[in-house]
């Protein structure tokens, strides 16, 4: 039995049962090879749930946007590893009730990324595309092309450390679908500390600099839920709402301290980004700053301290005048 | 002309670094004028917000002092600044911020003397690095 139909059999299931009164998965888009966000309470709707490279939404982020959204009701969801990890962040900062959850992890190879699609098609539109394993058949009016799995695959996913679901109540299919590329997300960030600073600095500016500050990538990030964003506030007024650079530069950083330790680097924001931002960026570097000061990482167990809300007595300090 | 003075703002803690600056004051222990002082209650008050902004509003660096750890008059509360920092100052350092713009020490009431060598210290850093430039918002 495929995975897909495993899932739709589970949430059928959990349905019936009356384990949960609402399952959360994907189903097919309106758009041609895609899928969109679904909730599910009849179990006959089952059917429409879906689970391939077109999945990429978080589920996370409806748990954490509207406190009443599910109040009372218990959820069942598929989680890919990025999507399970911010639910068990959710979890530990108390904005889920481990016992009103079922967590149904799925194995992930990778999301799309709708721009690399459009890439690896010359800018045609596909109008079915087919996951081959290494590779992804995309087909539109008069061509028909394969491209490799790595070329249309999320930023996100292409340097995924956890493919499968930290925490997860079942497991669908087999994990370890995916290869570990964590060690990527590293030569990444080690690429970028290795230019001069002035260098950095410039290609800073030149990246976030495309920012239009419609806060996509904090409205999609299932980490980011203040009432009240230090954005928007305006009483004290933190920072100016333009596109000047610092003002842009300012949301980007304190938007990833924001988030630093509880960042899943599930991608959402990159994805969500209008322009293209690499947004990824920081959030790999502050993740990676996190893991190797503190030695933890967002996501992995329930019943841990938030990484930020914690310390040791004897943590390293080099960087505090002697 | 004479050198030029770096303006560097000081965000120092009530319990420990700020009464170790009047100290330092009554001490009349010569330090550069270069600081301008905002009492917190604690390292832990500071929100890395308070720290970019003030560079952004023209500050050629921000120095943040603390109580010693284990010293916190409210037990942890420079412990949790302290990862904070720890996360912070590298992040700076990535998108090619000079990091000894922002700098961060644990100086208790008693020590006057060490309140002047860091003030000392900082202002020669951010000369050496002359007036900020990259995060000073345009008007």
């Amino acid at each position: 039995m495929s995975v897909e139909m495993e899932l739709r059999a589970a949430a059928c299931r959990l349905l019936e049962e009356g384990t949960v009164d609402l399952f959360i998965g994907w189903e097919r888009g309106s758009l041609p090879a895609s899928a969109v966000p679904v909730f599910i309470t009849d179990p006959a709707d089952a059917d429409r749930l879906v689970f391939d490279i077109t999945c990429g939404t978080n589920p996370a982020v409806y748990f954490t946007k509207d406190h009443r959204q599910f109040d009372g009701k218990r959820v069942g969801l598929a989680l890919k590893g990025c999507d399970s990890r911010a639910m068990v962040q959710n979890i530990m900062e108390k904005q889920v009730e481990r016992e009103k959850v079922v967590m149904i992890g799925v194995p992930c190879r990778g999301v799309l990324d709708r721009r690399r699609v459009a890439l690896a098609a010359d800018g045609r539109e596909v109008l079915e595309l087919s996951d081959l394993g290494d590779a992804v058949r995309l087909s539109g009016r008069g061509f028909d092309v394969e491209a490799p799995r790595e070329a249309i695959l999320a930023d996100s996913c292409l340097a995924c450390a956890h493919p499968d679901a930290s925490v997860a109540d079942l497991f669908l299919g087999a994990p370890g679908g995916m290869e570990d590329a964590g060690e990527r997300r590293l030569r990444r960030v080690r690429e970028y500390e290795a230019l001069s600073p002035a260098e950095r600095w410039e290609r800073t500016v030149l990246e976030y600099g495309k920012c239009i500050r419609c806060y996509a990538c904090r409205n999609v990030c299932p980490s980011c839920y203040c009432e009240v964003c230090f954005v928007d506030q305006n009483d004290p007024r933190w920072i100016g709402g333009t596109c000047e650079i610092t003002d842009t530069l300012i949301f980007h950083l304190i938007r990833n301290l924001h988030v630093a330790g509880r960042c899943v680097e599930c991608g959402a924001c990159a994805r969500a980004c209008p322009a293209g931002v690499d947004l990824l960026l920081l959030n790999r570097k502050v993740a990676i700053e996190v893991l190797e000061r503190f030695g933890e990482e967002a996501g992995m167990e329930i019943g841990a301290k938030p990484i930020m809300a914690d310390f040791r007595e004897d943590e390293k300090q080099e960087f505090i005048m002697g | 002309m004479s050198e030029w003075n770096p303006r560097i703002l000081a965000i120092l803690c009530n319990w420990c670094s700020y009464a170790g600056a009047d100290l330092a004051g009554v001490s009349r222990i010569q330090y550069p004028p270069s600081i301008r002082v905002v009492r917190v209650p604690c390292s832990g008050r500071v929100d890395p917000l308070f720290i970019l902004k003030s560079l952004q509003s023209g500050f050629d660096g921000v120095l943040v002092s603390g109580c010693h750890p284990g010293d916190c008059h409210y037990i942890s509360g420079n412990y949790v600044a302290r990862r904070r920092f720890a996360v912070l100052k590298p992040l700076l350092d990535f998108i090619g911020i000079e990091p000894d713009r922002v700098q961060f020490s644990w100086i208790s009431a008693g020590e006057g003397e060490r309140f002047a060598q860091v003030v000392s210290k900082v202002t020669e850093d951010i000369r050496r690095l002359g007036p900020a430039k990259r995060l000073v918002k345009k008007t």
